[in-house]
């Protein structure tokens, strides 16, 4: 076994490959870019190598840099973790040079598996299910009929050098042919000038499905089960789960039997992962192989018990793997979520910043793989993954409340974050039910997301623990020194939630350790809870049943939050009630045209053109002042207009730099 | 006897009727509420104790005789705020238009007088058209006794204006002595002269909002310390407010309970400071993991944004927060800063509040806008605001503390109690690049040797412990123990006795 092993990355996969090493009792060194001096992967490793500057492309994926780095703190070995180098054949190569163990797959299998039209010529002879198809261009309407009639209908026609839905077209019965063949060849030809199309089995509602396969250097091969990872924004996996809970044995173990099939047939070793494309009626068609540990395996770990870190450790150091296929045992269900720090409600904008509160939720069946702390910067160097979030349960509806649960009591504050959009995700009843394809996120969310509000159930609840919650502060209040003795503040029961332009009255009682809530939202609650005013989360029970929020102050309202829907409250005197009733509603203020100079500087760089959309969030312009350089960002979407300074210029406070369309 | 009793409470009914429903209603389509109504929400249910609620004016001109309103367009009297005193003026927008008379006048002044005998605080509510001009300069003299008793007041219980309609003309000028002003947006307005007369006299073509509303004085001039969507909220945040309040000049601030451990160790504080000393970071950030309960009320939170102020709470005890913000202006002194500042400061001072102080300041503002402007006086009143303090004063060093600004920033030599600072901290003359061109003059045009030489200052100078070596500051200490310190030293400090020679009273450059 390895004694000391170098892990060529970073945040949480560097973290997670660490946590194994140093269960096995082995050394690890960890590289990191200037960015990363004081990340959390730096700090759990033995010994820390700088690599280079904050971009990747200096120091994550300088290979020498690495190799170097490996040789000098004398590591046997290299994991080089998903991404940056992991399926890099100069790194294994350079490694292999060195005398350094690659813990990964051989570079030939890599490489074979690398192109995308030989691994599927590849998969085919091996005797993997393909997506039926023709790979020559068909000549004329005739050719694509006969065709179509030996691929099984429905087909899709696409154009050779297509792209981007361009000259694609489905015929889902023989009297369709003709005509499709006809309009993706004339927009083959407008649009790419080239008119050849070929033909392929038209998948419907294709759900994203792949077998784990591992192998060690002694011939044996074995497989891991699947994960359904069938929730994607835009081809970028958001919820992956273990196992499907779409697949039966049958089709379970006829991929998994393939995917084997086929890592033998390139003399795979090491993890590795084979991608498939299943329709409605479990036909299911190779896609692609991942040669590499994939972001998802925490769920694969989870219901087969194994570390697949540690296998790909010990298969790397010679070793065999521990057990047979038949000895592979898939337990109970999990789901992984992935926390990105993208603002969901602004198209999934990354953001950036510091991780002002950062608190991973804890819990039976709970794991979250994070390489950050609170404190920590997300920047705009690396992926915005900020934490996956896995839990895992005898059976899938207790996983999935886990994951509800676990959502909700994930503290992050400082930037944006896409666990609420998680939490409606996860809460959405075709997840319960199974029923969702890779378009599911795009159907239910084409328009965009946004909190949503909560259903009368949920109402109520909130309702009671913004009862409780206020309760809460204003007892606190009334503890204040100074009161005129005998005329204290007494604490009054009844009080109104003026939730928008709806009063509800509500009765506020001391109830043992908790309140009970009369009246929230149509029933009476029971809270507990032992929340203290400044903390962001609420935990506690309402009526027996557990129950997290995320609170915060919004002026004299109180915000919460939970399983992605939000309410904004104030909890007030049934006097101040009716005089809030009063008050006027008043329309979100104009913002101005312009975006002024809010000191005098330097003006840097201008980050944009005119007639340039600039979304929310996006760099407008650097100033420099009192030699820091502050970046201006647009408040809102829109389009520049005019540009009234010009880099390089001295601003006064003020001062135009640029006027909005 | 029983015909008696109920003519007094026919007398009070129509004390309280103000204006009348129809001019109540009036007020509540402008959005706002009526003097009562704001006294409703502002003070504890049931504790208002009324006074000179059969008051009336006295002028028989033009007509006025036939015309009288109990109370005369000011509600007066005292109650409690969580339990503790407040005396209150609410103007009565509906009686008169709120305006000023010479009763009305007395009515405030009596309160006012109350209040210092006490020796609790004032808020004022002000909605009101101006003077009486029927009463001339009987209306006048009632303002410049509201204006002595502002200033008789000031320094002996804490006054707050909340400006809820509006206040023009010499009525701006008592909510302008006293300690703190509040404002509504839309519906409140402050100026000594109205656009109209503006238009006349220079031309200039502006709107009330534009020329004084809550958005003008609390972004431009500065003049207001905070701005409310709505009658409403801004009362409720004056309760809030409220219980930060030290009641007078004689007693200690109030005590709250809380959960937060004095003890509490923020790791995360040990990562705020920035690598690059030239990246910015958010002093918010700092005070709300080192105050109980994250809970911090800002004064002026959109004026001067290069420094914040406000209160706060340590171990439950009031405490006032001065810290400079590198996100803005890199943190630097200037004109409105300082004078933002100082103020705080002196407020601080006057009430026994201790002041925690958050250094991280680059220097004064260079540029002749800031010389023209006079710096000089401006930038010494908060030199001289720290100074004269006698309260307990903590300072932490975050990071840079650079020339005269070091010693303006609550430092050791202005007799701080308890400084301290942090590793990432630099005291010194000026930032090292600075100090290099001027030091080795003659290298200037030698990048090679200029870099070399600022490392060494840097190396040098850019630390806290040349400070510490000479005891300027008592203690280098770790970011995430900021609180337990900061709790430790104010703990120290409860009993601190320092006083000023006696004096009539100061004379800070004004």
């Amino acid at each position: 076994m390895f004694r000391k092993i170098l892990i060529a990355n970073r945040g949480e996969i560097a973290c997670r490959v660490i946590r194994t090493c140093r269960r096995l009792g082995i050394k690890t060194v960890a590289v990191h870019s200037e960015a990363d001096s004081g990340a959390l992967h730096v700090e759990l490793a033995d010994e820390a190598v700088a690599i280079g500057p904050p971009a990747a492309a200096e120091s994550y994926l300088k290979i020498e840099r690495i190799v170097e780095a490996a040789k000098r703190a004398g590591a046997e070995a290299v994991h080089p973790g998903y991404g940056f180098l992991s399926e890099n054949p100069r790194f294994a190569e350079a490694l292999e040079k060195a005398g350094i163990v690659f813990i990964g797959p051989p570079m030939r299998a890599v490489h074979l598996m690398g192109d995308k039209i030989e691994s599927k010529k590849l998969a085919r002879a091996a005797g993997v299910s393909t997506i039926p198809g023709v790979d020559a261009p068909v000549a004329d309407a005739e050719e694509a009929l006969a065709r179509a009639k030996e691929i099984g209908f429905p087909v899709m026609i696409k154009a050779a050098a297509g792209g981007g839905g361009k000259g694609m077209r489905i015929a889902r019965k023989a009297e369709e042919v003709g005509q499709s063949f006809r309009s993706a060849t004339n927009e083959a030809k407008s649009s790419f000038g080239d008119a050849r199309v070929f033909l392929e089995k038209f998948i419907e509602e294709p759900r994203h499905i792949e077998i784990q396969v591992f192998a060690d250097k002694h011939g044996n091969t074995i497989h891991l089960g699947e994960r359904e990872c069938s929730i994607q924004r835009r081809h970028q996996k958001v919820i992956e789960e273990a196992p499907s809970p779409f697949l039966d044995e049958k089709t379970r173990r006829a991929m998994g039997e393939q995917a084997v099939k086929l890592a033998k047939a390139v003399d795979y070793v090491s993890a590795g992962t084979v991608e498939f494309v299943v329709d409605a009626k479990r036909n299911f068609f190779f896609l692609e192989m991942n040669t590499r540990l994939q972001v998802e395996h925490p769920v694969t770990e989870q219901v087969t018990g194994l570390d697949l870190v540690e296998l790909m450790i010990r298969v790397a150091a010679g070793e065999k793997l521990p057990l047979k296929q038949s000895e592979v045992r898939l337990k109970g269900a999990a789901i992984e979520t992935r926390v990105y720090a993208e603002d969901p409600t602004r198209n999934f904008l990354p953001s950036i910043g510091r991780l002002v509160r950062y608190r991973e939720p804890k819990g039976e069946g709970v794991r979250v793989d994070a390489g950050v702390r609170e404190g920590d910067q997300i920047s705009i160097y690396y992926d915005p993954m900020i934490a996956k979030l896995i839990t895992w349960a005898d059976d899938r509806p207790t996983a999935i409340a886990r994951m509800r649960a676990a959502l909700d009591s994930f503290v992050i504050r400082g930037i944006a974050h896409n666990v609420p959009f998680l939490s409606s995700l996860i809460a959405h009843p075709r997840v319960a039910e199974g029923r969702f394809t890779t378009n599911f996120i795009a159907e239910i969310y084409g328009g965009g997301w946004s909190p949503a509000v909560p259903d009368d159930a949920g109402t109520r609840e909130l309702l009671a623990v913004a009862g409780a919650v206020h309760r809460r502060a204003v007892e606190r209040e009334a503890s204040i020194s100074g009161q005129v003795l005998g005329h204290e503040m007494r604490l009054a029961e009844d009080w109104v939630a003026r939730l928008g332009d709806r009063d509800h009255p509500l009765a506020i009682r001391p109830l043992g350790a908790g309140y009970a809530v009369i009246g929230a939202g149509g029933g009476d609650c029971r809270v507990e809870s032992d929340w203290r005013p400044g903390q962001t989360l609420f935990a506690g029970r309402v009526d027996g049943a557990k129950i997290a929020v995320q609170v915060a102050r919004a002026g004299s309202a109180w915000r919460l939050a939970r399983g992605g829907t939000e309410i904004v409250v104030h909890i007030l005197t049934p006097r101040a009630a009716e005089l809030a009733a009063l008050m006027p509603k008043k329309s979100a203020p104009d913002l101005s045209r312009f975006l002024m100079s809010p000191m005098p500087g330097l003006l840097v760089s201008v980050a944009v053109k005119a007639g340039q959309d600039v979304k929310a969030g996006e760099e407008l312009a650097v100033i420099e002042a009192m030699k820091m350089e502050n970046v201006l960002r647009a408040e809102r979407d829109g389009r520049v207009g005019k540009l009234h300074a010009q880099a390089g210029e001295s601003l006064a406070v003020d001062q135009p730099i640029l006027e909005f369309e | 006897m029983t015909d008696i009793l109920r003519q007094l409470e026919d007398m009070r009914a129509a004390a309280r009727a103000g204006g009348g429903a129809r001019r109540i209603a009036a007020q509540h389509e402008k959005g706002k509420l009526s003097a009562r109504e704001r006294l409703d929400v502002l003070l504890d249910p049931d504790s208002f104790e009324e006074y000179d609620m059969f008051v009336e004016h006295r002028c028989a001109d033009f007509g006025m005789a036939q015309q009288t309103v109990s109370g005369d367009g000011v509600v007066t009297g005292w109650g409690t705020i969580n339990g503790r005193q407040v005396f209150v003026f609410s103007q009565d927008f509906t009686v008169f238009g709120g305006s000023l008379s010479e009763a009305h006048a007395e009515k405030i002044c009596k309160v006012m007088e109350q209040a210092m005998k006490v020796g609790a605080p004032v808020i004022g509510i002000n909605d009101s058209g101006g003077a009486r001009i029927q009463e001339g300069v009987a209306s006048l003299a009632g303002y410049a006794d509201v204006f002595q008793l502002n200033v008789l007041a000031s320094g002996v219980v804490p006054q707050i204006s909340l400006v809820m309609g509006p206040c023009a003309g010499g009525a701006v000028y008592s909510p302008a002595m006293t300690d703190f002003i509040f404002m509504v947006k839309d519906s409140a307005y402050m100026f000594v002269t109205g656009p109209d007369v503006v238009k006349t006299v220079t031309h200039e073509s502006v709107t009330q909002e534009e020329l004084g509303g809550a958005i003008t004085h609390t972004t431009r001039s500065g003049v207001a310390d905070g701005a409310f969507e709505n009658d409403v909220e801004a009362l409720l945040q004056m309760r809030r407010f409220f219980d930060f309040l030290p009641p007078n000049n004689r007693e200690k601030p109030p005590v709250r309970a809380t959960a937060d451990a004095p003890d509490r160790i923020e790791p995360s504080l040990d990562s705020l400071v920035p690598s690059n000393p030239n990246k910015p970071y958010d002093m918010h950030e700092l005070i709300e993991k080192v105050v109980d309960d994250g809970d911090f009320f800002e004064i002026q939170p959109n004026y001067a944004r290069n420094i914040l102020v406000g209160l706060a709470r340590m171990e439950g005890s009031t405490v006032g927060i001065v810290a400079n913000q590198p996100m803005v202006l890199a943190g630097c002194l200037d004109i409105a800063s300082s004078t933002k500042a100082a103020r705080f400061v002196r407020f601080c001072d006057c009430y026994n509040s201790p002041i925690l102080t958050f250094v991280d300041v680059p220097g004064f503002l260079p540029g002749t806008a800031q010389e023209f402007g006079g710096i000089i006086k401006h930038g010494a009143k908060l030199l001289y605001a720290f100074a004269e303090a006698t309260v307990p004063k903590v300072t932490v060093i975050a990071r840079k503390a650079y020339g005269g600004a070091y010693d303006v920033m609550s430092s050791k030599h202005l007799r701080g109690d308890a400084n301290y600072a942090w590793p990432t901290a630099e005291i010194a003359v000026m930032g090292p690049k600075g100090a290099v061109e001027i030091i080795f003059r003659e290298d200037r045009g030698d990048e090679a040797k200029i870099a070399e030489r600022t490392e060494e200052y840097r190396r040098k100078f850019a630390n806290p412990f040349v400070a510490a070596h000479r005891g300027f500051v008592d203690d280098v200490i770790m970011p995430s123990a900021t609180r337990k310190r900061v709790c430790r030293a104010l703990a120290m400090l409860r009993n601190k006795r320092l006083e000023n020679p006696w004096k009539k009273h100061d004379n800070i450059p004004l």
